[in-house]
């Protein structure tokens, strides 16, 4: 790629859209090339690798060939030179073998830039729509379907799925701040953080019990999202992302040395579980066994939590839809394409703003609440900054403003990451995956958004159509703040 | 100028009094003062730099004047001292005789447009180009559709006066989109439209909003002349059909002479010349402003526009040259 | 009196090594636009790159403070920077001309990355590291009170003038310079008139990543204690530090560095040390509400 294509980042959005095809284009190799002999071939990507060897030699001399630990009188260093040659060559070969396959692979005819549209008439049943509605399909039937497929492992696969709903729901209501409305938000885990503890300390203080909190922790979250939310409003961007990051460390500093009130970090226990109607999930009297005549089986609360949060997250993701049809929906649309002409149609784009905050900020808090009666137990620990990362990269991974997308990035990255642990024969060969799961998940961010920049599902479909509904290609559709 | 009184200024929709905007130790206006009449199209022009589009900025809001009164009348005959009373009771708007005053230079600019009915577009076209022609033209009746929607509850339940109000307002959109010629394109986005095409949209936003006082920063700019023949038509039939006063900022002489009712030149951030389109075509001090200035005329020019001024466009006193301008 | 003198001497001391971090925060962000996110984590590495290279050396048998000093100071700085280019290379630059928020997602997958990274490769457990410079200076002693200023804080204070001082001139004055402001105003201009954007771009990352290894250095040397976590408070604190001095101006960052960490220490010496944190976010909150452009930055003015 030429100095000058490579170049250039604050363009017009038709040029950046142009830029965009011509680097899709060009990806690897620059086009227009002869299709290198396999000599050439062959040594150009001995060439390539050796290069990538030799960095990534000097990157991890100092991680891989030496280890420092804690020893007897001071810190102790050893030696581990076959570990850092093997990841040498193993970049090495690694580098060489996308080289020689995939680079420097000949030329299938990239003849110019492939113009994509940017416009497209959906169909009355969309792929989408379909894979949609089998999702919902499969969610609904997913404990009978583990209770008769997988019932040794049917526990743990359902404490997954829930694990994974309540990101899908966290990251459906950070959709709205940032896909919607696009205010970047880097601090959404407060808003999780303030259901949670509501919930915690109103069950606590008032015995009060799930379904009553719920409703209230989601207006204690959306009064915070208001909160903090003002003094943020006149900010752009970045500056917008750094504010939003501070409050929730705030939050999070807080938790943890009130200690009178949250408990510190020590947490808070005992919080009630969720009850069916009054009837709780054990055995004994009161109890749904007891009154159903259904025999008492621990799993039932598995069931029974995995479907209050299917519950929730549907009713955020129907709210969600809803709500983009509606006029304060398409303000927070329009306001994320841009906010002087908002102004200058006469919408007060500081309500727009505030009503997005708070109404994502209510679904973190109903996820929060959720959260702290699946655990029974909760602390600061829980709401670093990292899950507001996490449900970031969720939301931008999965496709700003798309809902589905939120469904299959959740999938993918708490799902994929979380089934790494189960693979024994990774264990067999000295390999545990657990630990590695956050660093994978760290590169599995960094190679989506390399692949595809503007996440996975990546067009938008208009919330009020004349004639035909067609969709709209990412390309045209505005990221919101910074400008 | 014209001593005598003109049509604009027995009825005025906007009047600009003593307006004054200084950015840092540069004033952009000075002292200016103007009035826009009822049911008139009424051209700013003047050369680039003269401070149009801060007059602009400053009657939708986006800019708070440093000095001066920019007053907006809703009702036939509002006489002065009403505007001076609501002026004193500092208030930002209210009801006098026969209708209602705003005091724009007090209030938030979506204020201006939702309460007091000034709608604008702008130089660089703001449209929101993710979403289709049609959401445009719905984003802009969001204060109509916010009320009619409960402020979202009663939309959320979806209940009947909230689907009746929603009907309405795409009818209204579908008006104009007639009106603009832009119907077949109602649910292509609005990035994909060709420029002359965003322009026109961009005034259909802006006449959904439902203003009194409509604000054109440079229709016609990038228009070929077929375009910009259907624009002269559009703005008529606004200012005609839906009594609404134009205010507009225009380089192109032809449509500037064809359509207005009323033109003000400024430059360097004063008025120099104030009349009808014959008016101003033959004041010397426009000639001057726009041209530059001859050695022989140069006493008939004031002193402080004598010095290098700039010329950028050409308009003269001929129409034909005004033809081959453009 | 003398309780405020020792305090002052200990806030300048953290504010220039979260100045030096910031500094890589505004450079970055000058000449892309992006928060790099992953800054902090270069930071760690850089004070992880000098534990070792300290550890190693002393295991060859060199022992001469000074010397070691030296050759740890520029060891740390050529890797990290290896580590600066590098992350650039793979993370940023294919994603150039993209859509603002990917760049951001994948600063933040590094992030998370190299934390593990590190963990991973270097255990999770702190890593104590014994004071090597002892000393100081006694400024005041009367009646029991101390004021000192300790060797190690001149050498801080010391390092972090002089780098600011060459930087500043690196900036202003040479050819270099002038072609990252360049890319700064326009990059399709700058490229356009023979500016090699891309090294531009990376040398940019390059200089960043190495002050933050002396940053990394200093803490290092400072608290004698480091583990793999680091650096994500101490890359906030320097954002939080950049954006408050006006992010994008050099000496902005050293300003908002030196103010982040006077206010820290101040605030744990005469309030509380558990709320240091929420006094620094508290402050920036406020400056940018007030200020929006930070304290040297340039004002934003609306273009409608």
């Amino acid at each position: 790629m030429s100095a000058i294509t490579s170049g250039i980042s604050q363009t017009p959005e038709g040029a950046e859209r142009e830029l965009e095809n011509q680097r899709d284009a060009a990806r690897g190799e620059p086009p227009y090339t002869p299709a290198p002999s396999a000599d050439s071939r062959l040594a150009a990507s001995l060439k390539d690798a050796a290069m990538t060897a030799a960095v990534v030699a000097v990157l991890t001399v100092f991680f891989f060939a030496f280890r420092t630990d804690i020893a007897v009188g001071g810190l102790n260093l050893t030696f581990r030179w076959p570990l850092w040659l093997s990841w040498v060559a193993i970049a090495f070969a690694g580098r060489f073998l996308i080289s020689y396959f995939l680079f420097r692979a000949p030329e299938r005819a990239v003849a110019g830039v492939s113009k994509s549209t940017s416009v497209r008439p959906a169909k009355r049943f969309s792929a989408g729509k379909i894979f949609g509605i089998v999702m919902l399909l499969a969610a609904l039937a997913l404990p009978f379907i583990l209770n008769t497929l997988l019932p040794s492992h049917n526990r743990y696969l359902l404490d997954l799925a829930i694990l994974i709903l309540t990101y899908v729901m966290l990251g459906w209501g950070l959709n709205i701040v940032v896909g919607l409305a696009g205010l970047l938000d880097l601090g959404y885990v407060a808003f999780y953080a303030v259901g949670a503890y509501s919930f915690a300390l109103l069950a606590q203080n008032f015995e009060l019990g799930f379904w009553v909190c719920l409703p209230m922790a989601g207006f204690f979250a959306a009064m915070w999202g208001i909160v903090l939310g003002f003094p943020v409003l006149r900010l752009r961007g970045d500056y917008l992302a750094i504010v939003t990051l501070a409050f929730g460390e705030i939050i999070r500093v807080v938790l943890l040395n009130w200690t009178d009130f949250t408990g510190g970090p020590n947490g808070l226990l005992g919080i009630p579980k969720p009850t069916l109607f009054g009837l709780e999930f054990k055995s004994g009297a009161g109890s749904f066994a007891e009154a159903t005549g259904i025999p008492y089986s621990p799993i039932q609360r598995f069931i029974f939590l995995y479907y209050i949060i299917l519950a929730l997250a549907l009713l955020t993701n129907f709210i969600t839809l809803r709500l983009r049809k509606l006029p304060i929906g398409r303000a927070w649309e329009a306001l994320r394409e841009d906010e002087i002409a908002c102004r200058s149609l006469g919408i007060n784009t500081t309500n727009v703003k505030l009503s997005a905050f708070a109404t994502g900020a209510m679904f973190g808090g109903f996820a929060g609440s959720f959260f702290a009666t699946r655990q029974g137990f909760i602390s600061p620990e829980s709401f670093t900054f990292i899950e507001s990362a996490i449900i970031l990269a969720i939301v931008v991974l999965g496709g700003l403003g798309s809902q589905v997308g939120v469904v299959i990035a959740s999938v993918v990255m708490i799902g994929g990451i979380e089934l790494l642990r189960n693979l024994g024969f990774l264990h067999a060969l000295g390999f545990d995956p657990t630990e590695y799961r956050m660093l994978i998940f760290g590169l599995a961010m960094i190679a989506i958004m390399v692949w595809k920049p503007r996440g996975l599902v990546s067009s938008r479909s208009p919330s009020a159509i004349y004639k035909e509904k067609k969709k709209i290609g990412a390309d045209l559709v505005a990221q919101g703040e910074g400008h | 100028m014209s001593a005598t009184t003109s049509a604009w200024m027995l009825d005025p929709v906007l009047k600009v009094e003593h307006l004054t905007m200084r950015f840092g130790g540069l004033t952009a206006i000075d002292n200016l003062s103007f009035e826009v009449g009822r049911g008139h199209i009424t051209a700013l022009i003047g050369p680039n730099g003269a401070g149009k589009t801060t007059v602009f900025n400053c009657v939708t809001g986006f800019y708070k004047p440093t000095e001066g009164r920019i007053s907006l009348r809703r009702g036939r005959g509002i006489d002065d001292a009403a505007v001076e009373e609501l002026t004193k009771s500092g208030q930002q708007f209210g009801n006098v005789a026969n209708g209602s005053v705003y005091l724009l230079e007090r209030m938030p600019d979506f204020k201006i447009t939702e309460v007091a009915g000034v709608a604008r577009t702008f130089q660089n076209i703001r449209l929101f180009g993710g979403m289709t022609v049609l959401e445009n033209l719905l984003v802009a009746q969001h204060n109509r559709l916010m009320r009619a929607s409960g402020f979202t509850f009663a939309g959320l339940l979806g209940l009947p006066g909230y689907r009746r109000a929603a009907e309405a307002a795409k009818d209204n959109a579908i008006t104009w989109l007639k009106h603009t010629n832009l119907l077949d394109r109602a649910d292509d986005p609005a990035a994909d439209l060709p420029y002359g095409a965003q322009r026109r949209l961009e005034i259909a936003r802006a006449m959904c909003t439902g203003p009194a006082l409509l604000c054109l920063d440079e229709p016609a700019a990038g228009l070929n002349p077929r375009e910009s023949a259907e624009l002269n038509t559009l703005l008529r039939y606004i200012r005609d059909e839906h009594d609404v006063s134009v205010l507009l900022i225009e380089h192109d002489m032809g449509v500037v002479m064809e359509i207005s009712d009323h033109i003000i030149v400024l430059d360097y951030g004063k008025k120099i010349s104030d009349g009808t389109a014959a008016e101003v075509r033959n004041d010397p001090k426009v000639i001057a402003a726009y041209l530059g200035v001859d050695d022989e005329e140069v006493d008939a020019v004031e002193e402080d526009l004598a010095a290098g001024l700039p010329h950028a466009t050409s308009p003269s006193t001929t129409t034909q040259a005004q033809e081959s301008r453009s | 009196m003398e309780y405020f003198l020792q305090q002052l001497i200990n806030g300048i001391t953290l504010g220039s090594i979260y100045g030096l971090i910031a500094i890589g925060y505004t450079m970055v962000y000058g000449i892309i636009g992006m928060i790099n996110f992953a800054h902090g984590e270069i930071f760690m590495i850089g004070s992880f790159i000098a534990l070792t290279a300290f550890l190693a050396l002393a295991a060859l048998g060199i022992t001469f403070l000074p010397l070691v000093l030296l050759i740890i100071l520029i060891v740390a700085m050529v890797f990290t920077a290896l580590w600066g280019w590098s992350i650039e290379r793979v993370a940023y630059r294919p994603l150039r001309g993209s859509f603002r928020l990917a760049p951001l997602i994948t600063a933040i997958g590094m992030s998370i990355f190299l934390q593990n990274f590190v963990q991973v490769t270097q255990g999770a457990r702190v890593k104590p590291l014994p004071p090597q410079v002892t000393g100081g200076i006694t400024l005041i002693d009367q009646g029991g009170t101390v004021v000192q200023i300790s060797y190690m804080q001149l050498i801080i204070i010391a390092t972090t003038t002089v780098l600011m001082i060459g930087f500043s001139f690196l900036i202003s004055r040479t050819s270099l310079g002038r072609q990252q402001r360049a890319c700064e105003q326009d990059q399709k201009m700058a490229s356009l008139l023979g500016v090699n954007v891309d090294r531009t771009i990376s040398l940019t990352f390059v200089m960043g990543a190495c002050l933050a290894a002396v940053a990394g250095l200093m803490y290092l040397l400072y608290y004698g204690v480091i583990d793999f976590y680091i650096g994500f408070l101490a890359g906030v604190k320097a954002f939080t530090a950049a954006v408050l001095g006006g992010i994008g101006s050099l000496p902005g960052a050293m300003l908002g560095g030196l103010a982040i960490g006077l206010i820290e220490t101040f605030w744990s010496g005469y309030f509380s040390v558990e709320y240091k944190d929420v006094a620094a976010f508290s402050i920036l909150v406020i400056v940018l509400i007030f200020m929006p452009s930070g304290l040297l930055g340039r004002p934003e003015v609306e273009k409608v």
